[in-house]
């Protein structure tokens, strides 16, 4: 799992790449919690996440409630047909903003 | 098995600042070293613990105890760790094992112990056993996947996160006067392809049709059994195409009474059943809509001494299971074997169980399947105090839960009435179901038994309050609404028993035809008649339960027991909500009518008298003439007036609602009570009009032309209201 970030448009991007399971989901949320900005924007690129576990998700959830808690938005971009429907049918979906690409994300967090 | 040589990786993170949680001995397997220490008894089954799962597990018979770890779906375990004698408390083995994914992690555990059937024990080291307290079970992930038969170990235990999001749910605490109960099963319920849904027959499918219940006005789903069960139990495979069929649909046979059924989980796949259920959950919440779990603690999956050997059986015979005195099954619930209920340790398993559901899933109530064995002891005697029943009636944890009691059991104990209830428990009403369907088909000498029913049946639970009957006509056992008016005998051949198997005392009428008919006078008395019934099951006084299907006339072709059809016998077809839509709209308005008078939603039974000087008793019975209701055995008529002043004990005012029931095959007229002055009768609903006439939208009910009689039509009901006369205030006075 490797995670990268970069700025545009204001909006932090941060880029996951790489499968998120039990064994990942820890050291990834402790690499992408510094990334969140406070009263931000946070996009993150799921484009590359070809599985997400339970853990995984548990994970975004956290991350998501951390940069509420710093007052910042997120939205999600990328996200596979699977990994949509798991969220969709566990009801993980209904707390995030979702974009098709990034630069749609950009626009939708820059609103 | 050795001491631990200097650091380990416990040492990190929260458990490094805890001895507690500090590995004190190891276990080496296939290069992998498994770092242990002695476990906490309680809870039983698998706790997450800070690096760690602590396990345990309960049997006061085994020598000794083998804990057994797979990774998901493997064949063979990748390490059995026998349990050090100094990690066993009491009859209890506990044990932390440190480092494991518990994402991927399955486990179960041999039990060593004496093999002697007549004594009751049935050890058997050979069998990797599901702990009984499994949050989740794997094996059976996705409905309908043919499993792979010579699997030893086909249901096996798996953790669960406990740790949904519910952003301040919890339980409705819906009073019990005001339910609407909506009978379902979650598979049926979105399964077939007109359902429209994304993730058909799962938990996310029902919640994708949360809008229609709520268009509907049910505000509680009953949901037919969720808990883990093998759907292929007593499966047939066609030697021809190798389809299997005969599945065991509806789940009335219990694998494990802690984890949700994956197959009904669009993400089971996944292992993520618990969270799509609390999703539900929650989401029906939001709607205003409880959830009350069918749940059957008389037997399990594993049947008689011919059975599988999952759990139970391995674990401690003699403890969870009814047993003659040479060792056979007690079989009280017809399906082989009987579960121990009032022995101490199982009865805290059903606690533990039911407290988990409540808490965990935030689930509103519990109706028990063949409740009356419950009350059994380990002999089969009925208990003149069961200690489960009395313990579930004031735990403190189950305290705002809804319990409803299926007052009997397959070994002819029948307690519907006289079940042990501590003023706490509800009951199915049987009685209720059996009158109105006689009344409705025009049975004579029914007419006094009807009015007990519709009262709320006094005769029956005086003690409890009309609130301890559940009042239903249909249940998934037996026939559909639709089915109860279109034929006079079962037609059960396709379960394969030579039509035998099902309930034979329907009181059921075809109306003529057998079955299907084009024949247009009898489809159009057919729907009459299941409006009557449902005007019946909405103007009587307890808690209406309704079956899944009935509003749009669902039909199971004569099937009055399809436990074993997953197919379109059994599931709900949604282009009979556009077929019937007439049908549909006279049940939606029949709910909010129900919603919107407190007069029909009493917690006690009514006195038969006025003690708030209205001048007309709280609730009163007529007949062709007012006053006077005709009780002999013709009769085929009977009315009764529901006081608006008398709402709720006279401690809230609602207009005044009468009810006018016909069954005869003549129209018949009746005379109206006298309304004060001011008030007149309007018409909310008359089941002999064609749609949209046969019932009117609450606030649009029509003022009747003569306010002292009308004429209701052969086999019809009618629902008057009396209100404040609009002419009255016309200043025109016209």
């Amino acid at each position: 799992m490797d995670v990268s970030n970069e700025t545009r448009q204001g909006v932090t991007v941060v880029t996951l790449d790489g499968d998120i399971d039990g064994k990942n989901a820890g050291t990834t949320q402790a690499n992408v919690l510094p990334l969140i900005p406070q009263d931000g924007k946070l996009l993150l690129d799921m484009t590359k996440v070809g599985y997400m576990s339970s853990a995984g998700l548990r994970m975004l959830l956290l991350l998501y409630r951390q940069a509420l808690g710093k007052g910042s938005s997120v939205a999600l971009v990328g996200l596979s047909e699977e990994i949509r429907d798991t969220m969709s049918a566990t009801g993980f979906l209904d707390h995030f903003k979702v974009a098709s690409s990034v630069d749609e994300g950009v626009a939708a967090l820059s609103s | 098995m050795t001491a631990p040589k200097g650091q380990t990786s416990a040492e990190s993170g929260a458990a490094s600042l805890r001895i507690d949680f500090y590995p004190t001995h190891e276990h080496e397997q296939d290069g992998v070293t498994y770092r242990l220490r002695s476990g906490r008894p309680f809870p039983f089954g698998a706790t997450l613990v800070p690096n760690g799962v602590n396990f345990s597990i309960y049997s006061s018979h085994a020598s000794n105890c083998t804990l057994v770890l797979f990774d998901k779906g493997a064949p063979e375990p990748k390490a059995e760790i026998p349990f050090p004698e100094e990690f066993k408390i009491g009859d209890v083995f506990a044990m932390v094992v440190f480092d494991l994914d518990v994402e991927t992690l399955e486990y179960g555990y041999r039990m060593d112990g004496p093999f002697d059937p007549a004594r009751g024990l049935r050890f058997d080291p050979t069998k990797v056993l599901m702990d009984p307290y499994a949050k989740a079970v794997g094996g059976r992930d996705v409905w309908g996947e043919v499993p792979d038969w010579n699997d030893p170990f086909p249901h096996r235990s798996r953790l669960a996160f406990d740790d949904f999001d519910w952003e301040g749910d919890r339980p409705l605490q819906i009073p019990n006067e005001d339910l609407v109960v909506y009978e379902m099963h979650v598979r049926g319920f979105t399964k077939s392809a007109s359902s429209g849904v994304r993730f058909p027959g799962t938990f996310a499918g029902l919640r994708e049709k949360i809008p229609y219940l709520q268009a509907l006005g049910v505000n509680c789903v009953e949901l037919m059994p969720i808990f883990e069960f093998d759907e292929f139990e007593h499966s047939h495979t066609d030697p021809e195409t190798g389809e299997v069929n005969h599945l065991n649909y509806w789940g009335y046979s219990t694998v494990n009474f802690f984890a949700p059924k994956s197959g009904y989980a669009a993400t089971g796949r996944l292992g993520m059943q618990v969270d799509e259920l609390k999703q539900l959950v929650k989401d029906l919440h939001k709607a205003g809509i409880e959830v009350m779990l069918d749940v059957v603690f008389n037997h399990t999956a594993e049947g008689d001494h011919r059975g599988p050997t999952i759990s139970f059986r391995g674990l401690d015979n003699s403890v969870y299971y009814m047993l003659t005195p040479e060792g056979y099954y007690f079989n009280f619930s017809g399906t082989g074997n009987t579960l121990n209920c009032n022995h101490p340790v199982v009865r805290n398993m059903v606690l533990d169980c039911l407290r988990y559901w409540a808490s965990e899933f935030h689930i509103d109530g519990f109706r028990f399947d063949l409740a009356a064995i419950l009350g059994r002891a380990a002999d089969g005697t009925p208990l003149s105090n069961p200690p489960l029943l009395e313990a579930l009636a004031h735990d403190p944890i189950l305290a705002k839960c809804k319990l409803v009691a299926e007052a009997w059991d397959a070994g002819g104990l029948y307690q519907v009435g006289s079940f042990p209830a501590y003023n706490r428990w509800a009951e199915w009403n049987g009685k209720y179901r059996d009158t109105v369907r006689r009344f409705i088909k025009g049975d004579e000498g029914v007419v006094a038994d009807l009015a007990t029913r519709i009262a709320g049946s006094p005769d029956l639970y005086s003690s409890r309050g009309a609130t301890a009957s559940i009042n239903f006509v249909t249940a998934h056992d037996g026939f559909t609404l639709h089915d109860m008016v279109s034929y006079n005998d079962k037609h059960n051949e396709a379960n394969g028993e030579d039509n035998r198997d099902g309930a034979n005392d329907n009181n059921s009428w075809n109306h003529g035809v057998e079955g299907e008919t084009s024949d247009e006078a009898i489809l159009a008395l057919r729907e009459r008649q299941i409006k009557n019934a449902a005007v019946l099951l909405m103007t009587s006084q307890g808690v209406p339960m309704m079956l899944m299907g009935d509003e749009v006339g669902r039909t199971q072709h004569g099937n009055n027991n399809t436990y074993c059809h997953d197919n379109d016998l059994s599931w709900f077809d949604w282009s009979l909500t556009e077929t019937n839509a007439g049908l549909l709209r006279f049940w939606q308005h029949l709910v909010a009518l129900r919603h919107a008078h407190p007069v029909l939603r009493n917690r006690y039974h009514h006195s038969g008298f006025d003690y708030v000087g209205s001048g007309v008793p709280d609730l009163s019975w007529h007949g062709v003439r007012a006053w006077r209701p005709d009780w002999s055995p013709a009769s085929r008529t009977l009315a009764f007036m529901l006081d608006g002043r008398h709402a709720r004990g006279g401690t809230v005012t609602d207009d005044t609602l009468y009810v006018a029931l016909n069954s005869s095959w003549e129209a018949n007229g009746f005379e109206l009570p006298t309304l004060p002055e001011g008030h007149a009768w309007y018409v909310a609903a008359n089941t002999s009009m064609p749609s949209p006439h046969d019932i009117h939208a609450p606030g649009e009910e029509v003022r009747l032309s003569d306010q002292s009689h009308v004429l209701l039509g052969s086999r019809s009901a009618m629902i008057l209201l009396g209100k404040p006369d609009s002419l009255s205030n016309d200043p025109q006075g016209d």
